[in-house]
């Protein structure tokens, strides 16, 4: 070969990197792709600052939140003829600050909302899961199961759950829960049976491993993108449905602080003392928004096919 | 210098039963028929075809991923469908698999260390500093550098990955490794650098190697010996220098011929084959080459030819002999 | 005048780690009727030139060069509107993946009557007795009844087959060919390379086929260009690379085929890998590779030159006086 005849010329190297200069964290790539879209880190921003005035509440309320002031019913909000800087957002028909309740109302719908994906999530992948590993006899049923929940309407699925059960904030719960259990098992269910035909859960099986591993360890991490995006969008309607069912009095009762249950106190009150309706319809507005501003985000971040590098 | 037998396989099957649609009824796929070969230590045995020739399902059954549904499979002497719970998890773990794809061979979710330790996690009762320092030691003999233990693997080149899927391999110290089309994903000169870590591996571990390609170069340089398949059977079995040397059956001919060589004295006269690939789902009557093979005869369409031997190797052909003095007329090619 | 000249090609993408390039300054001259091969590894950017000069990149690619004129026609110039008259009619392509390429919704006989209606006049009776002619000069048996076949009821060779039609149904002058058979069998392969040669003499089309599998170039191909991490490092007739390769690079390459080794256990190996985006050498990008790389080789790039009859991109070319033998040669 004529290469050998030539007189081999050294230069004094470093070590050969095998691979190329350390790639960037994972955590960092998904940032640059949720920050590139704008309304996502604003849904963010915003979604963070509810999060820390629902902890901080006891903190920065400026005054209890059952506390009823007898001299101060129907207070419009401090920049209204009538108003005092004492109750900045006005008072509502028994003299309770809105501004402390619905500082303390974040808790109650943030909780719910997550508290209600958590239970869905956790049943539906379990589910979805089952169907996904045992397509001949597991599959057909879920399925048909959840198909009959989705066909029918979600509020009136929840009011009937309800109805069963009784009116009360841990029943609503349950009943929003189970409405959104399908959305999960359909997920899970699409995306492990794309994952069950790749080489490496064979080879994880070849491997030795049985049923349970396979289901936990090997394929659900890989189902997890869609079902993030899932629960991010899910947790704004979970947020919805519970103000929904809490407006027709089958969710928190009062005197809870729940944004949707101090809709339905205010109902007569519309024309009269519009801020003891429209606060709390505004507070729902803007989580709501937020969540959905920022579930974006994860879509975009997450799905492989729009990543670019 | 090949060592004791380790795998025994004679007339594996593998059939799946179709449902073709609501009123068609069922159909059997036969996708793999009386293959019968041994491996020993140090051997390597060439599995070469195209698509639907049944290769694969040859690998899963041998990796004991299916069972076969006819023939017999022996691992160490043991017949794989009379082992018991036991020894299933034994036999299990003296046969791994490499796979082709470095892309979906690695689960995406785990570090490398995790993928390398899993085989050991499942089978063994070690403590996680002794699994540690197992993988260490096998990410060394692959010549992946250490500090790779921590990252995932869509950080690596494919020639990495497939030194990850072969350090895994060989986690649990098999005496066989299938490896299905290790190298055909791979970049030239990666493919080389891939190729002398198995062969290394292969004398390090006295391993005896499945080895399946439709490169016939690569198969070329590592296989000791080859089986040629066609829609799930073997056409022509022996010693790979014998069968590159003088091909026997038409199909292994065309095949050789068809592998495009960039040294001009390698390349065969061309010889053009009509048609197409058939389905397993729709296999022709007789021997399943006859339709495009240009020395076909009426006794090929009618009956199966049985593998023979001729000239030192096996040939399943009606007209070895005759193709062999180059004495066969050839047939205008019946109709596809 | 040629009929395709591009110089100093270069394509740079955005990526989440700052700006990548692909390409950079690749050069290419095609006359009519001639058979260009381009071989190279992964992340070589023989795919993405040919993109660039299709304009099928997407938005994150930036594309510049001197020049890049297709019969003439300054292709940087024209716009979107004339791009697509000249992209299906007189420069067509064909890529890797047959059963993706094709669109699963439609039927193979409209796919290539829709080529035609775009492109060509003529009433749809015309189109459709064009495309039965196209599929019979591809070698598909009983054209009429394919026309109305879907995509997934093809094979591999079918289908790859029935882009062979739609590519050359307008006459074009140009065809591209990215990787067209590395999906494909080996004996299909063969028969469709064997179809691609007869189409390209039968119409005097000039064909560019993209591939990393060297012995398809060798029996396809009369010139070839080889290019590593996004540079051309050699362009010579086929015969006179593969029988003396001038660049380190492609005679690695060459070395590490495993039919050069026969009767050799171990293959020749290149060290290292293909720089990716963040480490890209300061000098010739395959010095930290090379056996025979020096301290000018780290330094500076060495630029494409003429080399005999063709081109190469490096300070000692293979077969040059050996480097111990230059003045001051250092240790």
């Amino acid at each position: 070969m004529a290469a050998e005849s030539q007189a081999e010329r050294r230069l004094p190297r470093a070590p050969r990197a095998e691979s190329a200069a350390k790639p960037p964290h994972p955590l960092r790539e998904l940032w640059y792709y949720f920050a590139e879209n704008k309304g996502a880190v604003v849904g963010l921003g915003v979604l963070l600052g509810l999060i820390a005035v629902a902890i901080l509440a006891p903190v920065i309320e400026p005054h209890p939140p059952h506390e009823q002031y007898r001299d101060a019913l129907l207070v419009p909000p401090a920049w209204e003829d009538g108003g005092s800087w004492r109750f900045v957002l006005g008072t509502d028909v028994i003299g309770r600050d809105m501004l402390a309740r619905l500082i303390h109302g974040a808790r109650f719908s943030l909780a719910i909302g997550f508290l209600v994906i958590v239970l869905s999530a956790t049943a539906g992948i379990g589910l979805g899961l089952v169907a996904a590993f045992f397509p001949k006899w597991a599959d057909a049923g879920i399925m048909r199961l959840m198909d009959v929940v989705l066909a029918i309407p979600s509020l009136l699925l929840a009011l009937v759950v309800v109805a069963i059960l009784g009116p009360g904030l841990f029943n609503a719960m349950f009943a929003v829960a189970v409405v959104y259990m399908p959305h999960f098992v359909r997920l899970t269910r699409a995306a492990a049976i794309t994952e069950l035909s790749k080489d490496y859960v064979t080879a994880s099986r070849v491997a030795g491993a049985g049923l349970p591993r396979l289901m936990v360890i090997t394929v659900l991490p890989n189902c997890m993108a869609p079902l993030i995006v899932q629960a991010t969008l899910g947790f704004s309607s979970a947020v919805l449905d519970m103000a929904a069912l809490g407006f027709l009095g089958m969710g928190a009762q009062p005197p809870t602080p729940e944004w949707g249950t101090m809709l339905a106190d205010a109902r007569e009150f519309i024309l009269r003392a519009w801020w003891v309706v429209t606060f709390p319809g505004v507070a729902i507005l803007v989580t709501v928004l937020a969540i959905n501003l920022m579930g974006d985000g994860p879509r975009d971040a997450l799905d492989p096919k729009l990543k670019r590098s | 210098m090949t060592g004791e037998i380790v795998l025994e396989a004679e007339g594996l099957a593998r059939h799946y039963t179709v449902r073709r649609g609501l009123l068609a009824g069922r159909a059997t796929v036969r996708a793999l028929a009386e293959a019968s070969f041994t491996l020993a230590r140090r051997q390597t045995l060439a599995v070469v075809g195209e698509s639907g020739c049944g290769k694969s399902t040859l690998a899963r059954v041998v990796t004991l991923i299916e069972p076969p549904t006819a023939g017999r499979l022996l691992v160490d002497g043991l017949d794989v469908s009379t082992a018991d719970r036991e020894r299933r998890v034994a036999l299990r773990q003296a046969v791994q698999i490499v796979f082709q794809d470095p892309y979906g061979s690695l689960n995406p979710r785990k570090k490398v260390g995790t993928i390398l330790e899993e085989p050991l996690v499942i089978n063994t009762k070690l403590s996680a500093a002794e699994r540690r320092a197992q993988a260490e030691e096998m990410m060394a003999k692959v010549g992946l550098r250490p500090e790779y233990y921590a990252r995932y693997p869509h950080m690596f080149s494919g020639g990495q990955r497939q030194r990850i899927a072969i350090a895994r391999a060989l986690m649990l110290r098999p005496r066989i490794l299938v490896a299905d089309e290790p190298v055909s994903a791979l970049d030239v000169s990666i493919r080389a650098q891939v190729l002398n870590l198995l062969m290394d591996l292969q004398e390090e571990f006295d391993l005896a190697y499945l080895f399946i390609s439709h490169d016939l170069s690569v198969v070329r340089h590592i296989a000791d010996d080859i089986m040629v398949m066609y829609l799930g059977r073997p056409v022509e079995q022996g010693r790979a220098e014998a069968i590159f040397a003088n091909p026997r059956h038409p199909y292994t001919q065309a095949l050789l011929a068809s592998t495009p060589a960039v040294d001009p004295a390698l390349r065969r006269k061309r010889i053009a084959l009509s048609g197409e690939l058939p389905s397993p789902l729709d296999p022709p009557p007789g021997c399943a080459f006859h339709r495009r093979c240009p020395h076909a005869t009426e006794v090929c369409a009618r009956e199966q030819p049985v593998a023979r031997p001729f000239d030192g190797r096996a040939v399943a052909c009606h007209h070895v002999e005759a193709v062999a003095e180059g004495m066969a007329r050839p047939r205008a090619p019946a109709p596809a | 005048m040629a009929l395709l000249e591009i110089r100093n090609l270069s394509v740079e993408f955005q990526t989440s780690q700052g700006p990548f390039r692909a390409v950079d300054g690749v050069d290419m001259t095609l006359d009519r009727g001639e058979i260009l091969g381009v071989v190279g590894e992964s992340g070589s950017g023989k795919s993405v030139s040919v993109l660039a000069l299709m304009g099928l990149l997407p938005w994150t690619a930036t594309v510049t060069a001197d020049r890049m004129a297709f019969d003439g026609l300054d292709l940087p110039r024209i716009d979107a509107a004339q791009r697509r008259r000249l992209t299906g009619k007189d420069m067509a392509m064909i890529f890797q993946e047959p059963m993706t390429s094709l669109n699963p919704c439609f039927t193979v006989g409209f796919q290539i009557m829709e080529t035609l209606r775009t492109h060509m006049g003529g009433s749809r009776r015309d189109h459709r007795r064009r495309a039965i002619e196209l599929l019979e000069q591809v070698g598909i048996s009983a054209p009429e009844s394919r026309l109305g076949a879907f995509p997934h009821q093809l094979s591999g060779g079918m289908s790859q087959r029935v882009m062979i039609a739609m590519a050359i149904s307008c006459g074009p002058r140009l065809l591209i060919a990215d990787e067209p058979t590395t999906a494909l069998d080996v004996t299909i392969q063969a028969q469709i390379l064997d179809l691609l040669l007869a189409l390209q003499r039968e119409h005097g089309m000039a064909l560019v086929l993209i591939t990393h599998d060297m012995g398809v170039v060798a029996e396809t191909a009369q010139r070839v260009s080889v290019m590593y991490a996004g540079q051309q490092v050699e362009e010579r007739e086929v015969d006179r690379l593969f029988d003396r390769p001038r660049h380190p690079y492609a005679g690695a390459l060459l070395d590490a085929l495993p039919e050069r080794s026969v009767g050799h256990r171990r293959l020749p190996t290149i060290p290292g890998v293909v720089p990716g985006a963040g480490d890209r050498p300061r000098g010739c990008l395959f010095a930290p590779r090379c056996r025979f790389a020096d301290d000018r080789c780290a330094d500076a790039p060495p630029p494409l030159e003429a080399d005999g009859d063709g081109r190469v991109r490096c300070y000692y070319p293979l077969g040059d006086t050996p480097p111990g033998d230059r003045r001051g040669a250092a240790a």
